[in-house]
């Protein structure tokens, strides 16, 4: 019965979606208040029917009911409890299903919380989130039914893949998928104002908290799905360039240039079709990447099923979507009036290269990701296009970046004094340089890539500090006075400081453990020592030890320093009998410094000796940064989301406030 | 000028759009790769016979200096649609009198001799690739995997997977007849000159 | 069918131990070859998996072109002599840096291009900017006028609310 319900909420869901996305459109266009209000009531409805929709589904899974297509092919009754919950979105069906609950739940959000936005807005918004909603309600109901049945149903089902039954699978999809569909309330602000025909600095306002919601996520589901792979997988990775993890970056390279393009509108007016422009096209992304990922165009480790007739679905959905507002781009936006204006030197000129740079960022990455499919397309030739090709274009673009993000925050609006900025900084330039060199001379000449970055990195790091003890007084005035100007500074700036220095040191981290990784590969018997990175680690043999899906072998490593003993790890190696398929487990030692990471498997080779284990350790310097200056970006993030001034409102105009006063608060001097 | 400028986007976006509507066509298969080989000559190598099974162990002369149209299979007793596949080139061999020869990659010898003393042997020749080399040598991805070499010893046309089923059957019969076609026509050229200077 | 469970065996296969794939067997006993053959293996693509290098597939015919350029190398073969030996077998395909060639100038060409029409587009905004700017220091006479008669108002409101 459960199944059934929930088929019939999404169904429901689906005509709320199809109520809101014709009558508040109307309603703002004719002013008719109660037309606009409806949003509100159907927004609700919507979360509300595919929130029930996607407890049935979470509901089959716990309890097991094969008769759920779905269920019998991601679920197993031997899974654990979380597994089995988290087997709700671990495949095609339920993952979009998903992907229309956040839909729903940022409109709801909207209709609840933007009581500051004007009704008309407010009203267009919803209709246009609901246009999305309705083209992947039906979808999902069209096409990829989660609650399809089978009878009589099958005495178990065939497990989730064990690859996807760990920890990092619970959180890492609706992480990102909360930052990924997040982009859809940004997109629907956008061809709002488009189709109202006015944007302007409180729009910006306006859309910011959301814009920093969706961020903050993406942020938080790439940098996951990164550490899940890395001590998933075993070869101490984090990044592959492959085409999913590119589509989940795209939206993250425009958002945070949206992020910083928006502060220009809101704060000078200027830039106005640019960053509608932007909110754009970084929901567009993210639709191409559910498009990817589900149609089975490109190769990937990560991609669903495939299914042709999915994907002639999805495409359709972003040609009208992404086809809609863009043509609506060409037509509304050159109307948009020009804001501020601003010598080459200055704030705003220095938000436009940190666009440029990004946006060339995330071209570079789209050309490089469809390449293979244009070139096949147009000659037939078949190439790949991977890891090398994108650190050899991606890098030097992010480089100059990063130096100019050391100076950003240091610029004014309107006109800057660079010459002054450049002599403040001279001193961290000189440090960045010694720290740099001094790691080249500590890791015995390393790549000359590698060096570079870890100058930039501590400049960007030096010099964001420098910028917050500088606007807080810090060493120049006394710590009572500092506090005091700490506690006033809007919590958006101590954000902003917290996210760039959380950059830098992720940057650390990459360069840490890309360039400087060690690793031994050795045959071992119980008894067999090895020598890495200053440790020694001594094999003690396996035992079998019984999961509850699998069966595991666990092998012991005693590592010591200097006779010092230092750590045991327990790598496995897990067989899971319902899917016949085995995994590693690796074994990971993890402290500032780096990680100490082992992994077992039984070697390929014949004629190898009966009970010798293959045996891989590897040395991660400095890898943790990486994890470490992520959360700070999302914190950074947060803190800016949870300024006043976001929640105050809309910036009302000036005959309010005069109305209110018996004489005039500031008279032009007279 | 500013119009055009703001049209840039839907005109990029539309011209992606096409690549992506163009991959989804549903015959395109995007991890298949095309063989390099098609119009080289026969690959280099040289491998012994599977002991036992009565048939000598192949080599490239034995392909391109056939004189004639030869069909070279991938194949091994470890690959489960090699078995439908045998089916069909038995029927090949002893209906259509083609050439068949075979390559048994990766397979232990006396595996390979019971799965041929089970389903038969319509090979004529039967190469023991036991370390994969020669595999690598035709540039095969899997098993099985099925060439058709004409008879000027160049690789003509290549197969991926089972032979089996009705497209697949008709596809190689085609590159089939074409292969044998080409074959007549060269012979036929000195033929017929010999023909006109004798006159 | 069968074609789609051969698909799917060969993505099962890849997908099992999806570990660092090297075995010690294979490692040279020259340090300086087994990183040239290490990097090597990071550059060619594994052509039965999805999208994986053959330094980190598990599968079957990953380890045999992990030994056939472990023995290029010993055999004195160059870094692009190795390579191209790939290339001539399976085409550019298994190559993950793709090569300097007609069909991929658009691909390496592409970040510079961008970057140059990107540059270019801000440098007219910035300098545009400048330009607007300073064409805006001359009104003409009805804006003149218009402004004088606002202070005007202005003026007059203020001794209204004065008094």
């Amino acid at each position: 019965m459960t199944p059934e319900i929930g088929q019939f909420a999404l169904s429901l869901a689906l005509v709320l979606a199809v109520i809101q996305s014709i009558l508040p459109m109307f309603g703002a266009a004719r002013g008719n208040m109660l037309w606009m209000q409806s949003a509100r009531s159907t927004a609700l409805g919507q979360a509300l029917f595919v929130a029930v929709a996607f407890a049935a589904l979470m509901r089959s899974f716990i309890i097991s009911d094969f008769t759920v297509v779905n269920v019998v092919e991601n679920s197993n009754s031997l899974q654990p409890m979380l597994f089995k919950v988290a087997g709700t979105w671990g495949s095609h069906e339920g993952s979009l299903l998903l992907w229309v609950l956040i839909l729903a739940i940022f409109g709801l959000g909207v209709a609840l919380f933007g009581s500051n936005i004007p009704a008309a807005l407010r009203a267009r918004t919803l209709s246009v989130q609901a246009w999305i909603s309705v083209g992947f309600l039906s979808f999902l109901l069209l096409t990829s039914n989660p609650f399809e049945r089978v009878f009589p149903a099958p005495l178990d089902g065939t497990d989730l893949n064990p690859l996807l039954q760990d920890f990092g699978l619970a959180i890492h999809p609706p992480l990102l998928y909360f930052g990924y569909v997040g982009f859809s309330i940004v997109f629907s602000f956008a061809v709002a104002a488009l189709i109202e025909g006015r944007v302007d600095a409180a729009w910006a306002r306006w859309v910011r908290p959301w814009t920093l919601a969706a961020w903050i996520s993406l942020t938080a589901g790439i940098a996951l799905g990164s550490w899940w792979a890395y001590y998933e997988l075993g070869w101490g990775g984090w990044w592959f360039w492959d085409p999913v993890e590119n589509v989940s970056f795209m939206p993250w390279l425009l958002g945070t240039a949206l992020l910083h393009s928006a502060i220009v509108t809101e704060k000078r007016g200027a830039f106005k079709s640019w960053t509608i422009l932007l909110a754009i096209l970084t929901f567009s992304l993210s639709l191409l990447g559910t498009f990817i990922v589900r149609s089975g165009v490109l190769t990937s480790v990560h991609a669903f099923a495939v299914d042709p007739e999915r994907g002639f679905y999805i495409l359709g959905l972003l040609g009208l979507s992404i086809g809609g507002s863009l043509a609506l781009y060409a037509w509304r936006a050159p109307a948009m009036e020009g804001g501020g204006l601003f010598a080459p030197v200055s704030r705003e000129a220095g938000l436009l290269i940190n666009n440029l740079l990004l946006v060339v960022a995330a071209g570079i990455v789209l050309f490089g990701t469809l390449y293979p499919l244009i070139l096949e397309a147009v000659t037939g030739d078949k190439i790949s296009v991977g890891p090398p090709f994108f650190n050899a274009s991606f890098i030097p673009v992010m480089l100059p970046l990063i130096f100019l993000m050391g100076i950003g925050p240091f610029l004014s609006w309107k006109r800057a004094d660079l010459r002054g900025i450049l002599q403040r900084l001279a001193v961290i330039a000189v440090i960045s340089v010694l720290i740099a060199l001094g790691s080249w001379y500590l890791t015995t000449g390393g790549p000359a890539l590698a060096i570079i970055s870890i100058a930039l990195a501590i400049w960007l790091l030096l010099a964001t500090a420098r910028e917050w003890a500088m606007r807080i007084k810090l060493f120049n005035a006394p710590l009572a006075e500092s506090l005091r100007r700490a506690r006033n500074l809007p919590r958006a700036a101590h954000g902003m400081s917290l996210a760039h220095a959380g950059m830098a040191i992720a940057i650390l981290g990459f360069v840490g453990s890309s360039a400087w990784k060690s690793e031994e590969i050795v045959f071992v018997t119980p008894g067999s020592s090895i020598h890495i990175a200053g440790f020694d680690v001594r094999f003690d043999g396996t035992e079998r030890v019984p999961g509850p899906n699998y069966v595991a072998d666990r092998g012991t490593l005693v590592v010591t320093k200097d006779g010092v003993p230092v750590t045991t790890l327990y790598p496995e190696r897990r067989y899971y009998p319902v899917a016949q398929s085995t995994t590693t487990e690796s074994a990971i030692r993890q402290t500032l410094a780096g990680d100490l990471y082992a992994s077992l498997s039984t070697p390929a080779a014949e004629g190898a000796t009966e009970g010798a284990w293959t045996l891989r350790i590897l040395y991660e310097p400095l890898v943790n940064f990486i994890w470490i200056g992520s959360i700070l970006l999302c914190f950074g993030g947060g803190l800016s989301l949870s300024d006043r001034r976001l929640r105050i409102g809309a910036p009302r105009p000036k005959a309010k406030t005069r109305k209110t006063q018996s004489a005039p608060l500031a008279t032009p001097a007279e | 000028m500013k119009r055009l400028v703001f049209t840039l986007p839907i005109v990029i976006v539309l011209v992606l759009g096409g690549f992506l509507l163009w991959g989804l066509n549903p015959g395109r298969n995007p991890s298949e790769i095309p063989s390099v080989l098609i119009s080289q000559p026969v690959p280099q190598f040289q491998l012994a016979s599977i002991e036992g099974v009565g048939v000598p162990g192949l080599s490239t002369d034995d392909v391109a200096q056939a004189g004639e149209v030869v069909v070279v299979n991938v194949f091994a007793s470890w690959c489960v649609p090699c078995r439908a596949e045998h089916a069909v080139l038995t029927r090949l061999v002893r209906q259509d009198g083609v050439r068949l020869m075979g390559i048994n990659y990766k397979d232990k010898p006396e595996d390979a001799r019971r799965w041929l003393d089970d389903l038969g042997n319509p090979y004529e020749r039967i190469g023991s690739d036991l370390d994969g080399r020669a595999g690598i040598e035709w540039g095969i991805s899997g098993v099985p995997e099925t060439f058709i070499v004409g008879a000027d010893g160049l690789v003509l046309f290549r197969y991926v997977g089972p032979v089996t089923g009705p497209k697949a059957e008709a596809k190689f019969m085609q590159a089939l007849e074409q292969a044998q076609a080409q074959a007549i026509e060269s012979a036929a050229e000195p033929a017929q000159a010999m023909a006109e200077s004798s006159s | 069918m069968i074609k789609k469970s051969l698909i799917t065996l060969s993505v099962l296969l890849a997908m099992t131990l999806p570990a660092n794939a090297v075995e010690p067997d294979e490692i040279l006993e020259d340090a300086v070859l087994e990183t040239r053959a290490r990097d090597l293996s990071r550059q060619v693509r594994c052509v039965v998996c999805q999208n994986q290098d053959i330094d980190s597939s598990n599968a079957g015919v990953a380890r045999d072109l992990r030994i056939l350029v472990r023995e290029r190398l010993t055999e004195g073969d160059s870094d692009p002599e190795v390579l191209a030996y790939l290339v001539a077998r399976y085409g550019d395909y298994v190559l993950f840096k793709p090569p300097w060639k007609p069909i991929t100038y658009a691909l390496w060409l592409a970040p510079g291009v961008m970057i140059i029409f990107g540059g270019i587009a801000v440098l007219f905004v910035l300098f545009s900017t400048r330009r607007r700017r300073n064409s805006t220091e001359n009104l003409s006479d009805a804006d003149e006028a218009e402004i004088a008669e606002i202070i005007e108002k202005s003026a007059t409101k203020k001794n209204m609310v004065e008094n």
